[in-house]
């Protein structure tokens, strides 16, 4: 191994970054929840490679941890897209707003 | 410049590709193309990283299984990226969440700029080769079901209670499915409260 | 020995609680038959104790029962005991006698009434804390019995809520009753305070060595009692309630405000004669007020015109001459005189609700008239109590009232003026009750054809107490016959053990007393006949101003309009605690209402809210209900928080 570990810990920053203004600039909210799960695998990358290079599995489990609350998180979220769709016909999120006072 | 550094950089721009095209398309479809191409990418960094059964579990739960999941909800809805999403914020919005989302990237490059590089764990990577069974099913399992059994089981428990919110909140109820067939009424309340609020 | 003196109290509760727990679900006899027995045991039971008692030796006529420790709280502790001495015994007796006979006479009074079982749970009720009231051997125990018998009073006087009058004069009662309460508590704290005990007995011992006789804080003390006694037995000031009360259903104005609770006050200080005793000031202001009232309400029941209203300022009035006699130190008089009251008030005022009865709820005597001959055995009883409130020799009221009328001037504590006073009301009160007795009974039937046809004589159950009252009321006087006719005074003597006097307590009392009586055989008797003469002559003028000559007393009325309309208004003293007490409280209420309330403390709290709900109005534009916007406050934070770490 060559890579230091600086530089998959930069890559994950990169990808969190990406994901970040994609959640800050989306309107669609489809995209904006792949955007999220990009955030949470940069995450994941950045575990991984502090596992390896500590030599411990511990972090694998916590991957493997992150990866079911992702599926959960997407099972429920995109129901409620479904049901708010239903509801408003639109995805755009800024129109999401009438909880608003 | 080993194979190593090679793949490596041939993953990080997939990877880093994928990401930016996926945010920047109008039509989710492609969409969730590019970001199934961001996770294979990744997933490939993960098996050089010996996390040879979580990277496995990247391409095939999320690629094959979450991404299908979002697609398949796109189709349900009918979103070929037809519908307008009108005028974008005020470019002050804009230029402000550029702004706060590079600033935060910064602020990790700072971090790991100060803080890892120089300290013991910064050359481990690249000199401790990896122990037997790294990342392998069975030492990742023997983990997963001893010291971390407890957790396990709980996110066991958080799949079932996400399964059940899922069909909840998805379902339709009776009444609605009434006034479905009658008129698009469900939808005109909220239209008007659309106007109000404006 | 004497183990059941507490069912004495603890029946008449029982029977509270199960009239006044299954209101409504019970038939009027079992009621009845729960309301008047329980009663009636009890009264069985007093008899017991009483001639249980007698059996004693003189000296140890003392029989205390402690039932539980109830305040056991540092040096401060009181027990639930109930003590039985000749005081209370006469007490008991006279309570459950009287209420006995008035329970009887009310299962015929109330039959017609929906309230029935209500009547009777209350009635029981105020049997059981004037029995604790008169049982109780510490100061705090009566106060819970004094504190009962006021609720029972409002609770009774108010009886017939739905009339506005009943509940104003329940309230007026309760409140003017609540003003001496205070006076008793606070006369109490100072016993406490120096004493260091509540129960009478130690009280009563250790007076003479806790307080300076004379000095500043028993004065206090006593006084402060005093103003308890002149809310419960209304005496000036706070007698007003009484009159009101009259709303009432009439046998609780023959129980509660004549017989026996207004008596309460008499027998409190009785019951503190030691105290009273060491503090001549005091005695000297109850002797003054007893007498100021009894010539007071007197002159008040003169011109009267509602048969009720006359008995209600008779028995003020009466209540005054006992008082005067516990202020001229002749406490066993006091008692004799409470006694004698309660037999012929009692039977007076079921009379007058005999003839309520008779004539449809007619209590203005103008609109009677003749009813002699209607109501026969009313007639012949009522004729004997208004004989025995004159104290015309041979009933009751004669030996008490000669009593008082001989203590007041021949007292170390008499004077000349409180004779003269007492001696005036005792004619006021002959005229004033013959003038009602005539009025009613006697002359032309005023009523109309309706009501006249109407009348009737009441039924057995309630003129049988009638009769049983009427001969206590002439024989209730023989047990106290005075020293000077040459007969032995049964009741003093049996008083004696338990009422201080100058010399001292016990035997002496009585000795002392012979001796002082004996010196002065001739005025007494003198005096006796004087007041008797004088007590004739104004029953014959009643009898022909308002019998004979009725015109007189029209014309009467129109010489001396001016202070017949002072009398008929009661002095105005309504209408003056109106104008100086009431209406300044209205005043201050509605100001503490309308600005210190609504203005101050409201625009306080509801400003706090404004304040609220403007710097909502002003934040609530951050809940813009824009997702993105909130994720980029969001990730806006977390740079800042990343930042303020990494430049730390």
């Amino acid at each position: 191994m060559t890579v230091p570990i600086s530089a998959y810990l930069t890559l994950a920053a990169v990808l969190f970054g990406i994901g970040t203004i994609g959640v800050l600039m989306s309107r669609n909210i489809i995209i904006l929840f792949m955007c999220i799960e990009l955030m949470l695998n940069s995450a994941n990358l950045a575990l991984i490679a502090f596992s390896r290079a500590l030599n411990m599995m511990d972090g694998h489990v916590m991957v493997f941890l992150v990866l079911t609350v992702a599926a959960a998180e997407a099972a429920v979220g995109l129901a409620m897209i479904i049901t708010i769709f239903r509801n408003r016909e639109t995805i755009n999120i800024d129109r999401y707003s009438m909880m608003k006072w | 410049m080993t194979l190593d550094t090679v793949i490596f950089f041939i993953s990080a721009v997939v990877a880093v590709f994928g990401a930016t095209m996926m945010i920047s398309q109008r039509n989710p479809v492609a969409s969730v193309l590019y970001m199934i191409l961001s996770l294979v990418a990744q997933a490939v960094i993960y098996i050089q990283l010996s996390a040879l059964f979580v990277g496995a579990m990247l391409v095939i739960v999320y690629a094959g299984a979450i991404m299908v999941l979002f697609l398949f909800v796109i189709m349900l809805l009918n979103l070929r990226g037809s519908e307008d999403l009108g005028a974008h914020s005020s470019p002050i919005s804009k230029v402000t969440k550029y702004v706060v989302s590079i600033l935060l990237f910064v602020e990790f490059v700072f971090v790991i700029k100060s803080v890892i590089i120089g300290s013991p764990v910064a050359g481990l990577l690249t000199t401790t080769p990896p122990v037997d069974d790294f990342g392998s099913v069975k030492s990742v399992s023997m983990l997963l079901f001893t010291k971390y059994l407890y957790p396990f089981e709980l996110t066991g428990i958080l799949l079932l209670i996400a399964v059940v919110g899922a069909v909840v909140i998805a379902r339709r109820d009776k009444a609605d499915d009434v006034e479905d067939t009658h008129s698009s009424t469900g939808t005109e309340p909220a239209k008007t409260d659309e106007v109000v609020t404006k | 020995m004497a183990d059941y003196l507490y069912l004495i109290p603890l029946l008449p509760l029982i029977g509270f609680l199960i009239n006044g727990l299954l209101i409504g679900r019970l038939p009027k006899p079992v009621i009845s038959l729960v309301g008047c027995g329980s009663i009636g045991l009890s009264l069985v039971l007093s008899l017991f104790a009483f001639f249980e008692l007698r059996s004693l030796p003189e000296a140890s006529r003392l029989i205390e029962q402690v039932l539980f420790t109830w305040v056991p709280a540092g040096s401060f502790h009181v027990n639930i005991a109930y003590l039985l001495d000749p005081l209370s015994a006469v007490m008991i007796l006279v309570v459950t006698g009287v209420g006995f006979l008035i329970h009887v006479y009310s299962v015929g009074y109330m039959a017609h009434d929906p309230g029935y079982g209500r009547y009777f749970a209350y009635l029981n009720l105020f049997t059981f804390s004037m029995l604790t009231l008169v049982l109780a051997d510490n100061y705090l125990l009566m106060f819970v019995g004094w504190e009962g018998v006021g609720l029972c009073s409002y609770l009774l006087i108010g009886f017939w809520f739905e009339k506005q009058s009943a509940s104003d004069a329940g309230k007026k009662a309760f409140i003017v009753n609540r003003i001496g309460d205070f006076g008793f508590l606070l006369g109490m704290f100072i016993i406490f305070w120096q004493v260091g005990s509540l129960d009478f007995t130690v009280v009563m011992a250790s007076a003479p060595t806790a307080f300076v006789a004379g000095g500043g804080l028993i004065t206090a003390a006593c006084l402060l009692m005093f103003v308890g006694a002149t809310g419960k037995s209304a005496q000036i000031p706070l007698y007003v309630w009484l009159p009101d009360a009259m709303e009432g259903p009439t046998p609780v104005s023959a129980l509660i405000h004549a017989a026996t609770m207004v008596t309460a006050g008499v027998y409190m200080i009785a019951r503190s004669s030691a105290l009273f005793i060491m503090a001549p000031d005091a005695l000297m202001v109850v002797a003054i007020v007893g007498a100021a009232t009894a010539l007071f309400a007197a002159t008040i029941g003169l011109v009267q015109n509602d048969i009720k209203r006359v008995l209600a300022y008779s028995t003020v009035s009466q209540l005054g001459y006992m008082f005067l006699a516990c202020g001229v130190a002749a406490f066993s008089a006091g008692i004799f005189h409470l006694m004698t009251h309660a037999f012929f008030k009692a039977l007076l005022f079921l009379g007058a609700g005999s003839v309520i009865h008779a004539m449809s709820n007619e209590q203005d005597i103008r609109k009677m008239g003749g009813l002699k001959k209607h109501l026969p055995i009313t007639y012949w009883t009522f004729l004997l109590a208004c004989l025995a409130i004159a104290g015309i020799p041979g009933f009751s009221g004669f030996f008490s009232k000669d009593e008082i009328l001989w203590k007041a001037l021949s007292s170390n504590h008499g004077h000349l003026l409180l004779y003269v006073v007492g001696l005036v009301t005792a004619l006021l009160t002959a005229f004033y009750m013959f003038r009602l007795l005539y009025l009613t009974f006697h002359g032309n039937e005023r009523m109309d054809e309706h009501t006249k046809h109407h009348l009737h004589e009441s039924p057995k159950m309630m003129t049988v107490p009638l009769m049983v009252l009427a001969v206590l009321s002439v024989i209730g006087g023989y047990v106290g016959m005075p020293h000077v006719l040459g007969a032995t005074n049964y009741f003093e003597h049996w008083l004696a053990p338990i009422m201080a006097s100058e010399t001292g307590h016990g035997g002496e009392a009585a000795t002392d007393l012979h001796m002082s009586g004996a010196g002065n055989t001739t005025l007494e008797l003198g005096l006796m006949f004087l007041a008797v003469a004088l007590i004739v002559c104004a029953i014959l003028y009643a009898r022909h101003l308002y019998l004979n000559k009725p015109e007189i007393a029209t014309r009467l009325r129109e010489r001396f309009s001016g202070l017949h309309t002072v009398l008929y208004n009661k002095y105005f003293v309504d209408e003056i605690y109106g104008a100086v007490i009431v209406r300044p409280l209205i005043y201050g209420s509605v100001f503490l209402w309308k600005v210190v309330d609504v203005v101050m403390i409201d625009g306080l709290a509801n400003g706090f809210a404004r304040v609220g709900q403007d710097m909502a109005e002003l934040f609530k534009y951050a809940q813009s209900g824009r997702v993105r916007g909130y994720a980029t406050v969001f990730v806006a934070g977390v740079v800042v928080l990343v930042g303020y770490l990494v430049m730390r």
